[in-house]
């Protein structure tokens, strides 16, 4: 047993569900009891979704566990499959489903014979992988699903496009800021010529993954989720594949001239060298930043990195490599891939911390006191409590990390998204700085009756300057409370050492 | 809708195939109100990542709450599960020293048979610290049922006899209602308590709730002699066998049960303070069941109506559909009945029909009443089912689970999220209009947007 009030990667069965539920019509049923089915409400209000979730639960109660499932599940998969005719249903165990051992795969091949159609159990178990890895295993499944069914069937298509062109593997729901890198990566490949041959899972139809191996290869822009299936493609289909994330201006650079090296290896001659010059010299503004007198005084700074592995490593080399900020901790919780941190950041930054345990982390961003923070959520509220701005760079999100705007993380307007969101958190932790070295803005003393003057107190001069020593944010508190103080005791003007005594009895 | 009116309310069952909380989220509201607690939910990573979600931004604030998550030692008995626990709730009486540990068992130690029960009083004696366990799964129970299963564990725990206890509590509630006003009101106010047995109120609610109730039956010459919840646990109300004891939510069962048969309290059944028709029925029962006159309690709701009366303009007339989730459905079905509103179904995880009895009769008589048709309830509701329903009658308002929320909106049907309902001061006379306020709420927005044209925003409509 471990005690546990917070966690970074959330279980197994999520993952599957935020695969199911990206593609366009698979219906995701869920072996769990009531209560499990809380993803809907998290893809209904983080994402804003319009559409009902495809995710029903074949619910786990006493007589189940009594007398087992039955024809429960086979009845809840036939249902759904006449109800709403998805072209694919996902039976997904959950920890519940984990010790029942019943035998799911059973009920699945049961089910296939009267489903119209396809009915896959998701591989995966609740004690062994998280959301990320089990997110990683069945889009790798579902795609080897359907290539083999497409091979048995004789309905795998021959050959390549005619012109250069990609599949971008592991775009997904509720992934961080996943939808804005999609749009991005298209127009990315667009602007290099190479058209798109499918983007998955997000909106795609399973019908078409039989047509994946006609790309000439794979992009995988994050490292958790695509990897697993742009493998099986490499075996099987001897696809090449890009794995570097374009994320930053160097990392985007190294990312395209892989691409370059890809297509060139199957004749297609491209050079993409003047474009990345171009746009990262004149179109972006993310190495002009870097130059510019703003980004001067970042150098040195102190940061702490925390996230997943894709947006943790990356952010790193961005502060350190693209910024000259001194990442003095840079941190993941995807333990199970630490190895590859390691390797991404090691000349990045003073220490590494591989962990999935917030206290730790807290412990060690209040050990090194950095000039910001970039990491979850988590460490958002951490630096809130410490006094230290955060920016959010990956997953756990809340509602706000899911923007209507346009926010990409990848290419050449993520990093210049980046650029402000790193400027910002700086920039801010500055400002508070400056006001409590100077005693805040209102350091003038106020020379006519506004609303200041509305208690009916009369503030001394003293006493004013000293309560414009406070700092901002408890300014208004402080002065309630001698206010208040002053009143009960019938005093009606304010000096210093009303203030004293007011702050030692109510501790204003 | 027909207007075809039944002679008795009809009840049916569907699948259970419904969206709710999971039971386990009742940690989130009791471990504020009990504040010397700490709750243990002896769980996974599901249990964790639902908690960790739906309390929001509550989790941040270092709460008295955690998991203690199993792994897959704890479920193949590799590890000794006293041993694990012993540990864990050693490191949380150093770190926290609450006054109680309240163990919340959940599907996976009812599947792995983790007898919690009995290791509860070995590890109690070892670390000198009480450990409630309450079995709030998702097996059994829906969300509010939660705080059903940890108050019946606390009822067997509440002293038999302490008069010494016992007058201190009453002082903290004395203190607790003259907070902030002038000695004269006091004494003014101060009116002989009727004589009358014992009265015990059983519910967890906002600590201003308790004192607005708590005054309104003062009115009426009650004296309330504690709360199931207190606000510490070291607070918990002296039951003697025989005292009167009567539920503020109409998803107490499993504690009314306890008090009557393992505490020998008698149960006053009565509906329950929810709305101004619902606080003074409640009041008027508890007044006959003590042989009391109630005083001034039809000019008090009367008063109450008169203040609500722009509320109630805006929904009179108007549909409303509970998809049901909290088990507070049949009461807000009927004060919203009794605003003018109609309701073809009642959807609810579970009906206890003799908790709730009184409730139901104040349901039907309100239909009758106000001359509307009898509402459908529907135990254990099936959502896909009820949806089909919601686009065929198209109901003005649908009280539901965020997940259907926003898809519901987005095809132009008004929704309001039923959780709020648990969340919000919803009971007594002076709280009726907050629960008007949410329910307008999406009227009001409506309202304001109007004639922009854009209500359906999906572009195939019905589509479920």
């Amino acid at each position: 047993m471990k005690l546990a009030y917070w966690m970074y990667a959330g279980p197994a069965h999520i993952g599957t569900l935020r695969i199911a539920s990206s593609f366009k019509n698979v219906h995701a049923i869920m072996h769990a009891p009531i209560g499990d089915d809380y993803f809907n409400v998290m893809r209904s209000m983080l994402e804003r979704e319009r559409d009902y979730t495809p995710v029903t639960t074949s619910v786990v109660d006493r007589n189940v566990l009594a007398r087992g499932s039955q024809e429960k599940v086979v009845d809840n998969i036939l249902r759904k499959d006449q109800e709403e005719t998805p072209d694919l249903i996902v039976l997904t165990p959950t920890c519940t489903s984990s010790i029942l051992q019943e035998d799911l795969e059973n009920f699945v091949e049961r089910a296939q014979i009267d489903a119209k159609g396809d009915v896959l159990l998701a591989d995966v178990n609740h004690y062994r992988v998280n959301e990320l890895q089990a997110a990683d295993r069945t889009l790798d499944q579902i795609v080897q699903f359907y290539l083999e069914k497409a091979r048995k069937h004789g309905t795998l298509p021959e050959g390549k496009t005619e012109q250069p062109s990609v599949n971008i593997l592991g775009m997904s729901t509720l992934g961080f800021h996943n939808n804005h890198d999609g749009t991005e990566l298209k127009k990315l490949m667009g602007e290099l010529g190479i058209e798109v041959n499918q983007l998955i899972p997000d909106g795609a139809s399973v019908h078409n993954l039989k047509n994946l191996p006609r790309a000439w290869f794979n992009l995988v822009p994050y490292r958790e989720i695509g990897l697993m299936s742009a493998h099986y493609l490499e075996r099987e289909f001897n696809m090449p594949y890009v794995d570097i994330t374009p994320m930053g201006i160097v990392g985007t650079a190294q990312c395209i001239r892989k691409i370059q090296q890809v297509l060139n290896q199957q004749g297609a001659a491209v050079d993409y060298g003047e474009f990345i010059d171009h746009q990262t010299r004149f179109v972006s503004q993310a190495a002009w930043f870097s130059r510019s007198i703003d980004c001067q005084n970042l150098t040195g700074k102190k940061a702490v990195v925390f996230g997943d592995n894709t947006h943790a490593a990356a952010m790193t080399r961005i502060l350190a490599r693209e910024m000259g900020i001194r990442v003095v901790l840079a941190g993941t919780y995807c333990k199970y891939d630490a190895d590859w941190f390691r390797e991404q950041v090691g000349e990045y930054c003073d220490e590494i911390l591989i962990s999935d345990d917030n206290g730790a982390i807290g412990d060690a961003i209040a050990r090194l006191e950095p000039a910001a923070i970039f990491g979850t959520q988590m460490e958002r509220h951490m630096g809130k409590r410490l006094d230290i701005p955060c920016g959010v760079i990956a997953a756990p999100i809340h509602i706000q990390n899911f923007p209507v705007g346009y926010r990409p993380f990848v290419g050449y307007e993520g990093a210049n998204q980046i650029v402000d969101l790193v400027y910002n958190s700086f920039t801010l932790g500055m400002e508070d700085h400056l006001l409590e070295i100077f005693g805040g803005h209102d350091t003038k003393e106020v020379i006519h009756k506004g609303i200041s003057a509305e208690s009916g107190l009369n503030w001394s001069k003293e006493a004013k300057i000293e309560l414009n020593k406070v700092p901002g944010f408890v300014r208004g508190k402080v002065k309630r409370n001698t206010e208040k103080f002053a009143r009960e005791r019938g005093m009606d003007e304010i000096t210093l050492e009303v203030m004293y005594a007011a702050k030692e009895s109510v501790g204003a | 809708m027909t207007a075809t009116q039944p002679e008795a309310l009809t009840f049916d069952c569907e699948t259970g195939n419904y969206h709710t909380f999971c039971p386990i989220s009742c940690v989130a509201w009791l471990y504020q109100k009990i504040e010397d607690s700490f709750f243990l939910v002896i769980g996974t990573k599901t249990c964790g990542y639902f908690l960790q979600n739906a309390m929001g931004v509550m989790i941040f604030a270092e709460p008295r709450y955690a998991m203690a998550e199993l792994e897959e030692g704890d479920i193949s008995a590799q590890l000794n599960d006293y041993n694990e626990l012993k540990r864990l709730c050693d490191q949380i009486k150093r770190d926290r020293n609450p006054s109680v540990i309240v163990w919340i068992g959940t599907c996976t130690t009812e599947i792995i048979k983790m007898d919690l029960e009995g290791l509860a009083p070995k590890l109690e004696a070892e670390i000198g610290i009480p450990i409630v366990v309450a079995r709030a799964n998702g097996l059994d129970y829906a969300f509010t049922q939660g705080e059903d299963t940890v108050l019946a564990a606390m009822a067997v725990r509440c002293p038999e006899k302490a008069p010494e206890a016992e007058k201190e509590d009453r002082n903290a509630m004395q203190k607790l209602l003259n907070f902030g006003r002038k000695q004269e009101e006091i004494k003014a106010e101060a009116a002989e308590y009727a004589d009358h047995p014992p009265l015990v109120l059983f519910g967890s609610l906002p600590d201003p709730v308790v004192t607005n109730l708590t005054l309104e039956l003062k009115k009426q010459g009650i004296k309330v002699a504690g709360w199931l919840p207190a606000k510490r646990y070291t607070e918990l109300p002296v039951l003697e066998e025989g005292y009167y004891v009567s539920g503020l939510n109409p998803f107490l069962s499993r504690t009314a049960t306890t008090l009557m048969r393992r505490r020998k309290c008698k149960l006053i059944g009565a509906p329950f303070p929810i709305g101004p028709d619902g606080t003074r029925a409640w009041i008027e029962k508890i007044c006959s069941v003590f042989g009391i006159e109630p005083q001034g309690l039809a000019e008090r709701e009367a008063q109450i109506w008169e203040n609500l009366a722009d509320y109630v303009e805006l929904i009179r007339g108007k549909s409303v559909f509970f998809m049901g989730d909290n088990l507070l459905e049949i009461s807000l079905a009927r004060f919203l009945i009794r605003c003018g509103m109609t309701c073809p179904e009642i959807g609810i995880p579970y009906m206890d029909k003799r908790y709730q009895n009184a409730e139901l009769v104040l349901l039907e008589k309100t239909c009758q009443e106000m001359g509307v048709a009898l509402p459908r309830i529907i135990e254990k509701p099936d959502n896909y089912n009820q949806l089909q329903r919601i686009h065929d009658l198209r109901p003005d308002l649908v009280i539901t689970g965020m997940a259907h929320a926003n898809p519901l909106e987005a095809r132009g049907i008004s929704t309001k999220w039923s959780v709020e309902f648990t969340f919000a001061q919803i009971h007594g006379f002076t709280n009726a209009r907050d629960i008007l306020e949410l329910v307008t709420r999406p009227l009001r927005r409506n309202a304001a947007l109007q004639d922009l044209g854009w209500d359906q925003l999906v572009q195939e409509t019905a589509k479920v």
